[in-house]
Formats: C-alpha cells, sequence, structure tokens
C-alpha cells in the first residue's frame, strides 16, 4: 500500500527506540507469553519496528493536554448496592478445564 | 419466490408481515446459501436447528400481528458476541470449548425482537487485524473476485462483510475498534455503521479495547442500517459506558432531504500515495451531497496524522489488560503442563499456545507501554494526543459543520496473503480513515459509492456528530441513492 500521512516523515525519531533482547524476553514474561529463546531476536526486531511508528507521536506538543480517560463526558452510574447475581456456581464453573468439587483447580502453587 | 436470501431487511420485513413469505422460508433459504458457500468460510459456527426453532416463533409472531420489524429477519452474528450455548471463540484458539452461559445485550435485543441467528461469523483473531488472515478458522473470503486470487474481504468483521455480500444471511452484527465494520463493509459493496460510542451496550462483547469498542450492524442498505441499528442499540445497566439516553427510530427519520446541511471535507485525509480513483471517488461524493442540496465546506482536522500511532498504543495497552484474563482457569485452552510446571508455567504455555502471533504482538506491546517508566512517554502521551484529535473534531462541529465525508479506505480489497512479507504497520495504514472516529467516539458509516478500475467496490465515509446517527444515516441514504451502487459480486463459490 505504501501510504504515508502528508506532512512530516515518519522516519522522525527513528532510532530513539530499540528494544534488545533482554527486553524482549522481560516483556513476554510480564505479558505471561512463552516465547522461545530463539524467536526473542526477531520479536525485539518486530516491536522495535512498531514503536519507532508510535515515536511520531513525540512531534505533538501536548503541554497542558489532559490525558482522555471517558471520550464521552459522562458521570459513571451509581446503583444501590444490593446482591443482583449469584447461585449459579455451575454456570461459572461450566466452561473451566479443570473444576473439581466446585471450585476451579490448578497446578499447586504453595509447596 | 426464488432467492429469498437476496431480500434487503426492509423488503423481507414488509413481506413478511403481509404474510407473503415466512420465516422459516427466508431462513432456509439462508441456510441453503450458507450451505453451498463453505469456500467463503463466513459462518465458522453453524446453529440451523436453532435457527429454524426462532423462525417458528417467529411466524407465531408475526401470525398475532405484534412483530417488530427484525422479527423473522435472518442475521449473521460475528464471532466475538457471546451467544448462550453456542460457541463463540473470538476466532481464537484460546477460547476453544467456550459455551457462553449467557447471551450479549446486543445479540439478546436482536433475539428478542425477533431475529433469526444463522450461526456465527468468521473474523479476525479478538478483533485484531484488517484482512481476517488472523482467524483460527482461517480466512474468510471475499465474494469479490477478479482473477483467480482470493480477495480478502476485510477484517476485522471480514465474515460479516463477505457473508452480507454474498446474501448468505440478511444482515450482520460487527464491532468495530478501530475500523472494523466500515473496512470491511468498504471492500465488500456493503453497509456498515459504528455508531457513537456508548450507543450498544458492550456486555457480552469479547472486549478488545474498551474504550474504542462498539457493535453496528452490516447491512445491504443504509435503510437496513438503521432498522437493524434501532434493535442493536439503548442503555444497559450492565455496561457503565452505556448512554442512557432516547433512541431515536432511525428509519423515520431518513428523509432523503440533505439542504442546507454542511458537510466537511478534511484536508488532512489527502494522503500521500492515494490511488487516484480513491480520490476522484471522494470528490464525486463531495458533488452528490452538494447536488442534493448540501453545503460543502474545507475543513482542517490537523492532528489526523497522529490518530494511527495513537490508537497503536491505547488499543494494545487496554488488549494487554482485557486479555490478561485467558489465563487456562475458567475457560478456554489450557496448555498441558510438564512435570513440575507450575501455575506461571501454565499461564505462559497456555497463552502461547492459546493466542496467535498479531494477538501476542500487541499483547506484548500494550504490556511495554503500560510498563513502569515507558507509561508516560507511551501510554500517557497517546492519550494525550486523543484528546487533541477529539478537540479537533469538536472544533469543526462548533463550526456548524453537520458531517464529514473521507474515502472508507485507501484501497480495494487486497489478494490474501499478499500483506505476509510486510511489516506490520504496513497493515495497520488500513484502518488510516477510520481510527480517528473511534478514537474521538463519533459514530460514522462506511457507504458503498462505486468499482475501482478491475470492478471492485470502494466505499466512502461518513462521520457523524457524537448521538447523530439519524443525521448520519440520513445523509448516508442520500449519498447511496445518488452513488447508485447497485453491482452484487458474481457468484463462483
Amino acid at each position: 500500500m505504501g501510504l504515508k500521512p502528508q506532512g512530516k516523515s515518519r522516519q522522525t525519531g527513528e532510532t530513539m527506540s530499540e528494544i534488545d533482547i533482554e527486553t524482549a524476553r522481560k516483556v513476554a514474561h510480564l505479558a505471561r507469553i512463552a516465547v522461545p529463546e530463539e524467536n526473542l531476536p526477531a520479536l525485539a526486531q518486530e516491536l522495535s519496528h512498531i514503536l519507532n511508528f508510535m515515536e511520531q507521536l513525540n512531534e505533538v506538543d501536548v503541554e497542558g493536554v489532559e490525558p482522555m480517560t471517558s471520550v464521552t463526558p459522562m458521570r459513571l452510574k451509581r446503583r444501590a448496592d444490593g446482591v443482583t447475581d449469584g447461585d449459579i456456581q455451575d454456570k461459572v464453573l461450566a466452561n473451566a478445564p479443570d473444576a473439581r468439587e466446585g471450585f476451579f483447580a490448578v497446578p499447586k502453587v504453595v509447596e | 419466490m426464488s432467492d429469498l436470501n437476496k431480500l434487503t431487511i426492509a423488503d423481507a420485513r414488509d413481506l413478511l408481515r403481509k404474510g407473503d413469505v415466512s420465516a422459516v422460508a427466508l431462513t432456509e433459504a439462508c441456510l441453503a446459501a450458507i450451505e453451498g458457500a463453505g469456500r467463503l468460510n463466513a459462518f465458522v459456527h453453524h446453529t440451523p436447528d436453532l435457527a429454524l426453532e426462532r423462525a417458528r416463533a417467529a411466524d407465531q409472531r408475526l401470525a398475532s400481528g405484534e412483530a417488530p420489524a427484525m422479527c423473522g429477519i435472518p442475521v449473521g452474528i460475528k464471532d466475538l458476541f457471546c451467544t448462550e450455548g453456542v460457541p463463540s471463540q473470538a476466532a481464537s484458539r484460546i477460547l476453544g470449548g467456550f459455551h457462553p452461559q449467557y447471551e450479549s445485550t446486543v445479540s439478546a435485543q436482536l433475539r428478542d425482537a425477533g431475529a433469526v441467528m444463522l450461526g456465527k461469523l468468521n473474523m479476525d483473531e479478538f478483533a485484531m487485524g484488517s484482512s481476517n488472515e488472523t482467524s483460527c478458522y482461517g480466512n474468510a473470503v471475499n465474494p469479490w473476485k477478479v482473477d483467480d486470487r482470493d480477495l480478502t474481504p476485510g477484517g476485522s468483521s471480514g465474515g460479516s462483510a463477505s457473508a452480507v455480500a454474498a446474501d448468505l444471511c440478511l444482515a450482520a452484527t460487527g464491532t468495530d475498534t478501530g475500523g472494523s465494520i466500515r473496512q470491511p463493509a468498504a471492500f465488500t459493496g456493503t453497509v456498515g455503521i459504528k455508531p457513537t460510542y456508548g450507543r450498544c451496550s458492550r456486555w457480552g462483547i469479547v472486549a478488545f479495547a474498551s474504550s474504542l469498542d462498539q457493535a453496528g450492524p452490516m447491512t445491504k442498505t443504509v435503510r437496513d442500517a438503521a432498522i437493524m441499528l434501532q434493535a442493536m442499540c439503548g442503555h444497559d445497566p450492565k455496561d457503565s459506558t452505556s448512554a442512557d439516553l432516547p433512541v431515536p427510530d432511525f428509519e423515520a427519520m431518513l428523509t432523503g432531504d440533505i439542504r442546507g446541511q454542511k458537510i466537511g471535507i478534511p484536508r488532512e485525509y489527502r494522503m500521500e500515495g492515494m490511488p487516484a480513483e480513491i480520490e476522484s471517488l471522494w470528490a464525486k461524493g463531495a458533488e452528490m451531497l452538494r447536488d442534493a442540496g448540501a453545503e460543502i465546506v474545507d475543513i482542517s482536522l490537523p492532528h489526523t496524522k497522529y490518530a494511527l500511532p495513537a490508537y497503536y498504543v491505547i488499543a494494545p495497552a487496554e488488549a494487554s489488560s482485557n486479555l490478561a484474563r485467558y489465563d487456562g482457569v475458567r475457560y478456554g485452552h489450557r496448555a498441558t503442563l510438564a512435570q513440575g510446571d507450575g501455575i506461571t508455567q501454565m499461564y505462559e504455555k497456555t497463552r502461547a499456545e492459546g493466542f496467535g502471533p498479531e494477538v501476542q504482538r500487541r499483547v506484548m506491546i500494550g504490556t511495554y507501554v503500560l510498563s513502569a517508566g515507558f507509561y508516560d512517554a507511551y501510554y500517557n502521551r497517546a492519550r494525550k494526543v486523543r484528546t487533541l484529535i477529539k478537540r479537533d473534531f469538536d472544533e469543526v462541529f462548533a463550526q456548524g459543520i453537520d458531517s464529514i465525508l473521507t474515502p472508507a479506505t485507501p484501497s480495494a480489497a487486497f489478494g490474501l496473503g499478499e500483506m505476509a512479507e510486510a511489516d506490520p504497520v504496513q497493515m495497520y495504514l488500513n484502518d488510516v480513515f477510520t481510527v480517528t472516529v473511534n478514537l474521538a467516539g463519533l459514530p460514522g458509516i462506511a457507504v458503498p459509492a462505486g468499482l475501482d478500475r478491475q470492478g471492485l467496490p470502494l466505499g466512502l465515509q461518513l462521520i457523524g456528530r457524537p448521538w447523530d446517527e439519524a443525521g448520519l444515516l440520513n445523509t448516508a441514504h442520500v449519498l447511496e441513492a445518488a452513488a447508485g451502487f447497485v453491482s452484487k459480486p458474481a457468484k463462483w463459490w
């Protein structure tokens, strides 16, 4: 497609964020995704490339601008603090890969 | 009557109410069309028995004379919507075997209005993609074809677009986080509207980026979009961001009169390298609206070029948080563990096996931009830019602009696999005209407006003021009529 928004090149700041293999390993672990050691270099390169694309945000003057929290100015609705749901243990557990005696079962967590 | 599956919602509704066709006959026609369209890979979970059961119930309701507009209308539901007892996988292996115990609000509203669900539709995994190539079910295929290549129906609502364009259903639900309704609609010569953020409840729709996600209808005509949107939207106490506002009668407001309306043409949407055909289609669209009595005004949305990078910070950030729930404990896939593996290995192996490459990539990007030390540099900066993007729109609307006309996509449908070697950012550029609308929470609609040189559909996008879906649909209705797009893909599948 080779499209580029008009104006300044998106090459601006191209070298600002370089993700090394160590950082890629750390990110994968934080995301709880097992990435084989041999795939880390490619992952690091890919993440760097995407982050470089985001570097053009540095061209924008955001001095004094509030970060958006809600796109529509709205106050979250309140409701009475009452029980509106429950007693559906079977339904809650129905899709569990491993459910026993009314609980979710997982590998041993505490030795 | 033959070819009942080719009817529009509006025509089918009128025939159903007159008793000239039955919901069962309509449903059977669609089921037969689906049966013969395996090559398109649009429907990925089939529910014929449920469909016929609902069609029979719809016929009874129609006989009583108390049937809403969607009663008896066969529709497809994107796999992102949780449907009770019916697989709902978001096209991901990680939700393999998941049978929701509840129904999403939007699909429940359609069901309660009497609509007949035919099955679940293909999509990009977790709605992350612009070509339907990240699906665990394999690619959905565009019914439009110009040579021996299979073309993408777009994404992420690719199955929905393919199914509607190929007349496998009368309409379908889609969802749109960065263009996932409008881009596939444009690629398939169909109509797709993303309503204002908060119009449709997000409850029960598998979450991608919660501040951007909206459901909407994908249909054959603008009138159908009005009818179906009516049934889908409304306040839902189960979604705290759903707006407690009255829903106007969208169809009744399709007056066809846009005299005096001010239509903005944003100069920043003129992209370097944009095909001349798209540029001329855009100009033609503006002319059509002018001929209908609208005033065409050049406008500026200065932060447009920053929308895509802001989106690709914010959406993955929210996704990394939303997708943390897929841990192999409560639903879906759990990896087989080796001797001695603990809970961390369970998480890591489950997510490595369950998520495809694009989802993994976005979850990791999101994790990175939210991590300590980078939160301000990326995530907060992107959210500030988002504020500025919304402000751009606020300002032009304050100047009296009623809606904004842009191209829907930077190209026509491309071949499946053609982007395989491109870097992810190239694929992200598909969203360049649509993503601003999600960031600003506005309603946007893609309307088929012409064919390119090869004979593939091209769409134009109209962007409206917040909550003015009625006005937006009316303008789209005028554009649709003036463009006179009637082409259909020749059946090859």
